[in-house]
């Protein structure tokens, strides 16, 4: 490729922004910001040019390093800072940096209230550099550097408005979260290095394609197991999916980019990546699929009973990431679908979060749903465009997510024994549970009676946003509908990907195609439809009603922060306790009483230090005298 | 006797590192003369550095000479460069300079360190007379010169005669330099009179040892003493090893003496607290590269010649020395309250560091010992010129001596912050930290002690560091974190006697007693009477501060070139 050297500056550019915008300060509050829109969309360009080269070549020829220079030469360790440039890594810089500018876009405007807008835009342009890195890394450990440099970047957005403590605490708990994440990440690295000597993709995925000759089963599996602890943390996987719902303190900007379109995608990433690594460890492989299954039901039912319409988003995220989870643990049939519909998520997702935040800009920043109702009239262009990411994220066709999830439906099935059905019809039911949950935020918000207050001094005065966000919903909105049915023409993005992820034969599902889509749209049907008959034709309540058992623990999120707290908050509170206890009572009285009676030998060894002349000789004389007796004793014995 | 006086062929060239320091310390007596006073200060420091970077500029012309012949002597070795010799020689003359700098800042207060006429007896109506007549005592620097030329002659002679003059003459001027205090007059005097009496005893030691080893060898050459080692039948009394264990023995306490090891060490603490601090720190830095280079001159030579049961006899009593020194140095530094004697304390444990690398009688050691003697020297100089910057101010405003109470430094990086980093990064040096030169230095010495075996040595050094890392972070901490005592304790009496009356501490007891911070807390409330300030440098000082600071940090980051340096300078021996 002859474009392959501006790969380093993927990362340079957005980074430079960052670097300018925190460097100069407040110098730049007034313009700063277009600082950060002009790197996004200047790393953009950069991405459009390689991409375009990349299409004008034969596709064995489209994977490619770029090599910087060495990294870490340590003994038998050697690391390069080398990107991967191949059809996998450049759709995600088109996803990262064209859904990043929109949102760069968007936040000049919803921002601009904000006295440190600089400084969010600085963090963005952060985060796409770190983002960037990820998905160019050609090995884990420089993967791990734009990987923690994510992670970062959502500590610090997630607290953006960090004088609420809540928002503070909600950064906390993610960062918290992720650490445990970063550590299996750190682990499997390590295995990795004692396994195949190396950390770079080349050798390990190399080795791991021909079946890791010389690495137990056992080791496989570990490996496996700690990509997947990793992807869990970064992409809110059960079971260390508690930090995504909180993370919506941030500004809504950042979760449309960073916790829904982007970051949390990045487990996926790793996982599709690692492809061959998982399917030399097949036990492991398996667990991928559940916890798969298991979040996108989880997220599922979490999303029915959430009346703040940024939360519901958050978990509707969950379970969508759930199916690309599924995806991957399903195999190379799994792996491009697993990635054809991260892309069309990034936008449908990163649409309908855009326009909750236009929402919540027309309701004075409110997020309960159950004080929306009747916004269809009022935002009308708000309404069109969270239609569309709907319609998407419903999989009605002809829009991008019916052709992205029925396939990953279609390959759930597909398989032998147990397997397909129990992941199949969790996909199938999962669908319709969507269907129910999207459909009652889309219904509460935009149809039904108004229920805010119209008058009052607080009252809000819905009104449709300033053009510089609108249009990044529109573009998005257009996505949602036609970037599915784009890449579905003729099998391209799969064959796009093939490079990559390798060409797999065609396996038919357990049950016709035929039934599958029809059974998949009955129940986006029929789960509407149950939507539209409490939300839209009847009245809502203003205050949650109250519910049956399933419901109010879905209303705390089926108690996973109960859980994480007694399994692992308060034993681990015990314990460095505990630890504190015997360190004061052991370590540091053992470590003061060597240092008091080092005090006491010192004065001891100060009072010979008299100042008299005659002593100090005879001290003289007498450590001479002492050595010779020493020499003669030892004489001999020493030699 | 018809042959008459054969003059002996003398290669000048060879000597100029020694005879360029020494002329110039001849030509400082002769300005003493005839220079008028005004301008005698000035002649005299400019003729001092001239000469020191003199004699840098000779050693670093004959390296290539020396590295390529591997050594260079005159007179059947009374004069005799090895590449190691030559490196030591470096050494001295590269942290002279800065010596001599800070000994030639007279700072913001206008007065320099030295009395402004050494002979006066303190606190007489004479003493007062001179120092309103503006007098000053210039002879300090022809003094420096002569001692530094003693210094560079040290390590450079196979004769052990000749050591013995270059012992002499590095101490005598050294005896003079610590009487010479500006301040606390009583408490410098005594010092140097401690130091001559015990440096006396020391020097008949090593002439007794020195005598020893002539009846053993009947020779006074190294060189052929280990001939005679290695072929007994040469001499008469060559059969009688217990001679020449005894007298290599007390040649080691004259060496070690002037080194600062236990058990000899006694005078240092006493001494360094008394001398002028400038003078202290050129002492502490350059005597002690000297003595390690003459140290390492005679055993390294004499290594060669010894059989298992000798060379296991050597190696005892260095071991006995090691362990001593470190522990010493480091446990009772542990409780120092003052600032100059835990320095000096701090030294010690550095003697006992530097006999750490010296059990192998290796290249290995000798290339360690003399980046240790830089990394350490650089380091001392620098905090001994700090500590010429923190003075006592009474109630009038008017400067006076030196702050050395330790307490008296609580919250000094508030008022000095460049001051308090340079200080602290000279602490961490001499701790050991990483990306320090410290560091590496210390890492050498136990590299070369591991290598020749003595790994518990190596242990027991690394122990020892922890310890005075403690002593070291503490005045870190107390200069950080601790607000100072003046706005803790308001003054309580304006009237008192300004403490730096020397009169009261004829005799330096140790005061008080019960825990570091126990004995902190006790001085801090009797330092309340005079505020502590920082006096600007004149130049010189901060110059050297600077210098020192730098070096430290650079030989620290990019050891590179330094290292390389130095093990060019490993070989001892022809």
């Amino acid at each position: 490729m002859q474009t392959l050297a501006l790969a380093p500056w993927l990362v340079a550019t957005p980074s430079l922004g960052a670097a300018i915008l925190l460097l100069a300060g407040r110098r730049t509050d007034r313009w700063g910001h277009w600082v950060g829109v002009l790197a996004s969309a200047a790393t953009f360009v950069v991405g459009l040019v390689m991409l375009l080269d990349m299409f004008g070549m034969a596709p064995e020829e489209r994977v490619a390093h770029h090599t910087v220079g060495t990294w870490v030469d340590a003994g038998a360790l050697h690391v390069d800072l080398g990107f991967q440039i191949d059809p996998l890594s450049m759709t995600f810089v088109m996803l990262v940096t064209f859904v990043g500018t929109l949102i760069h876009v968007y936040s000049v405007a919803y921002m601009s209230h904000d006295l440190d807008r600089r400084r969010f835009f600085a963090y963005l342009n952060l985060f796409v550099a770190a983002m960037l890195l990820l998905v160019l890394a050609d090995s884990y450990l420089v993967l791990f550097v734009g990987w923690e440099g994510v992670g970062l970047a959502s500590f610090l957005l997630i607290g953006f408005w960090d004088h609420e403590r809540v928002n503070a605490v909600a950064g906390k708990k993610a960062f918290v979260m992720n650490r445990v994440g970063d550590m299996g990440l750190l682990v499997a690295m390590m295995l990795m290095l004692a396994t195949f000597g190396a950390v770079d993709f080349e050798t390990v995925i190399g080795a791991s394609a021909q079946g890791a000759p010389g690495a137990s089963q056992a080791v496989m599996i570990a490996i496996g197991l700690m990509l997947l602890l990793a992807a869990c943390g970064k992409s809110a996987q059960f079971p260390l999916q508690a930090w995504l719902g909180d993370a919506m303190a941030g500004p809504t900007p950042v979760s449309a980019l960073i916790h829904a379109a982007t970051m949390v995608t990045a487990g996926v990433y790793l996982l599709v990546r690692s492809g061959p690594v998982l399917e030399a460890a097949p036990d492991a492989q398996l667990v991928v699929a559940i916890v798969g299954a298991v979040t996108l039901l989880f997220g599922a039912i979490v999303g029915c009973a959430k009346d703040d319409i940024k939360k519901t988003l958050a978990a509707s995220t969950m379970s969508q990431i759930g199916y690309m989870m599924l995806a991957a643990g399903l195999g190379p049939v799994g792996y491009a679908f697993a990635i054809f519909h991260l892309i069309t998520h990034g936008f449908f997702k990163a649409g309908l979060f855009l326009g909750a935040g236009s929402v919540m800009h027309a309701m004075g920043d409110t997020v309960d749903m159950r004080r929306f109702g009747g916004l269809a009239r009022l935002l009308p262009v708000t309404t069109i465009t969270m239609g569309l990411g709907w319609l998407a994220i419903l999989g009605v066709p002809p829009f991008s997510g019916f052709y992205s999830k029925d396939k990953i439906i279609e390959a759930a099935f597909m398989g032998e024994g147990w397997r397909p059905w129990v992941f199949g019809f969790a996909a199938l039911l999962g669908a319709g549970i969507t269907a129910y949950y999207m459909s009652r935020l889309f219904f509460m918000t935009f149809a039904g009676r108004r229920r805010w207050a119209s008058d009052g001094p607080d009252a809000p005065h819905p009104h449709e946003a300033p053009a510089l966000m609108v249009w990044p919903m529109i573009v998005l909105a257009v996505g949602s509908a036609g970037l599915g049915f784009a890449l579905n023409v003729g099998d391209g993005f799969v064959h796009w990907l093939e490079p990559v992820v390798g060409h797999t034969e065609h396996h038919e599902p357990v049950l016709p195609v035929w039934l599958l889509i029809a059974l998949t749209l009955v129940l986006v049907v029929l789960g509407a439809a149950l939507a539209f008959r409490q939300y839209a034709m009847s009245a809502v309540p203003t205050t949650p009603p109250h519910a049956h058992a399933l419901v109010r623990a879905a209303r705390v999120d089926l108690h996973q922060d109960d859980v994480n707290e007694a399994l692992v908050m308060r034993p681990g509170q015990y314990l460095t306790r505990a630890l504190v206890y015997s360190d004061r009572t052991a370590v540091d009285a053992g470590w003061l009483g060597l240092a008091g009676g080092i005090g006491r030998f010192g004065d001891r060894l100060r009072r010979l230090q008299s100042g008299y002349v005659r002593q100090y000789a005879a001290q003289t004389l007498g450590g001479l005298a002492v050595i010779a007796v020493v020499v003669w004793l030892l004489s001999g014995q020493v030699g | 006797m018809n042959d008459g006086f054969i003059a002996p062929e003398i290669d000048w060239a060879v000597v100029a590192p020694v005879l360029v320091v020494l002329g110039a310390g001849v030509l400082g007596v002769l300005v003493e003369a005839f220079v008028p006073a005004r301008a005698r200060r000035v002649t005299q420091i400019l003729l001092t550095l001239a000469a020191l970077a003199g004699s840098l500029v000779a050693v670093v012309l004959l390296w290539p000479r020396v590295l390529r012949d591997g050594f260079a002597f005159i007179v059947d070795g009374t004069y005799l460069l090895t590449p190691f010799t030559l490196g030591v020689q470096a050494v001295v003359a590269v942290l002279a300079i800065p010596g001599v700098l800070v000994i030639a800042d007279r700072t913001s207060s206008g007065e320099d360190a030295f009395a402004p006429t050494a002979a006066a007896v303190p606190g007489t109506a004479y003493e007062d007379a001179a120092r309103q007549a503006g007098l000053q005592q210039t002879e300090i620097y022809p003094l420096v010169l002569f001692a530094t030329g003693g210094m560079l002659l040290f390590p450079a002679t196979d004769n052990l005669i000749v050591l013995f003059i270059a012992l002499e003459v590095l101490s005598l001027p050294l005896y003079v330099l610590c009487a010479t205090a500006r301040r606390r007059r009583l408490l410098s005097q005594e010092a140097a009179f401690k130091y001559f009496l015990l440096g006396s005893f020391a020097s008949a030691l090593m002439l007794f040892g020195i005598a020893l080893v002539y009846g053993f060898a009947g020779t006074v050459s190294l060189e052929t003493v280990v001939l005679v080692l290695q072929h007994p039948e040469l001499s008469p009394l060559g059969t009688m090893p217990g001679l020449v264990l005894t007298g290599v023995l007390l040649v080691l306490v004259g060496l070690l003496f002037k080194v600062g090891a236990a058990p000899f060490h006694t005078w240092t603490p006493d001494v360094y607290q008394g001398a002028p601090t400038p003078v202290t720190g050129f002492m502490a830095a350059c005597t002690k590269a000297a003595a390690v280079g003459a140290l390492v001159r005679v055993l390294f030579t004499l290594a060669a010649g010894f059989d298992d049961a000798l060379r296991g006899d050597i190696v005892v009593a260095l071991w006995v020395v090691a362990i001593l020194t470190m522990l010493v140095g480091t446990v009772a530094g542990a409780v120092q309250t003052d600032v100059k004697r835990l320095l000096a304390y701090s030294s010690i444990a550095h003697a006992g560091f530097l006999v750490v690398g010296l059990v192998g009688f290796s290249e290995l050691g000798a290339r360690a010992v003399v980046f240790y003697l830089l990394a350490y020297g650089l380091a001392t100089i620098g905090a001994f010129a700090v500590v010429t910057l923190v003075r006592e101010q009474d109630a009038s405003g008017v400067v006076l001596g030196e702050a050395t109470r330790l307490a008296q430094w609580a919250g000094l990086g508030r008022k000095a912050p460049w001051l308090t980093a340079a200080f602290a990064l000279f602490l961490l040096s001499m701790a050991g930290i990483p990306l320090t030169a410290g560091f590496l230095a210390k890492f050498g010495v136990f590299q070369a002690a591991v290598d020749a075996g003595a790994w518990p040595l190596a242990v027991l050094g690394v122990l020892a560091s922890a310890v005075a890392v403690f002593f070291y972070v503490r005045v870190i901490v107390l200069m950080v974190l601790t607000p100072p005592a003046d706005e803790r304790a308001a003054p309580e009496a304006a009237g008192a006697a300004a403490p730096g009356a020397a009169g009261a501490a004829v005799r330096p007891v140790e005061g008080g007693g019960g825990t570091a911070a126990g004995v902190v807390t006790a001085a801090r409330t009797a330092v309340a009477r005079a505020t502590v300030v920082v006096v600007g440098s004149r130049g010189p000082a901060a110059l050297a501060i600077a210098l020192c600071a730098l070096g430290v940090l650079l030989v620290g980051l990019l050891p590179a070139s330094v290292l390389d340096l130095a093990g060019e300078a490993a070989k001892f021996r022809p």
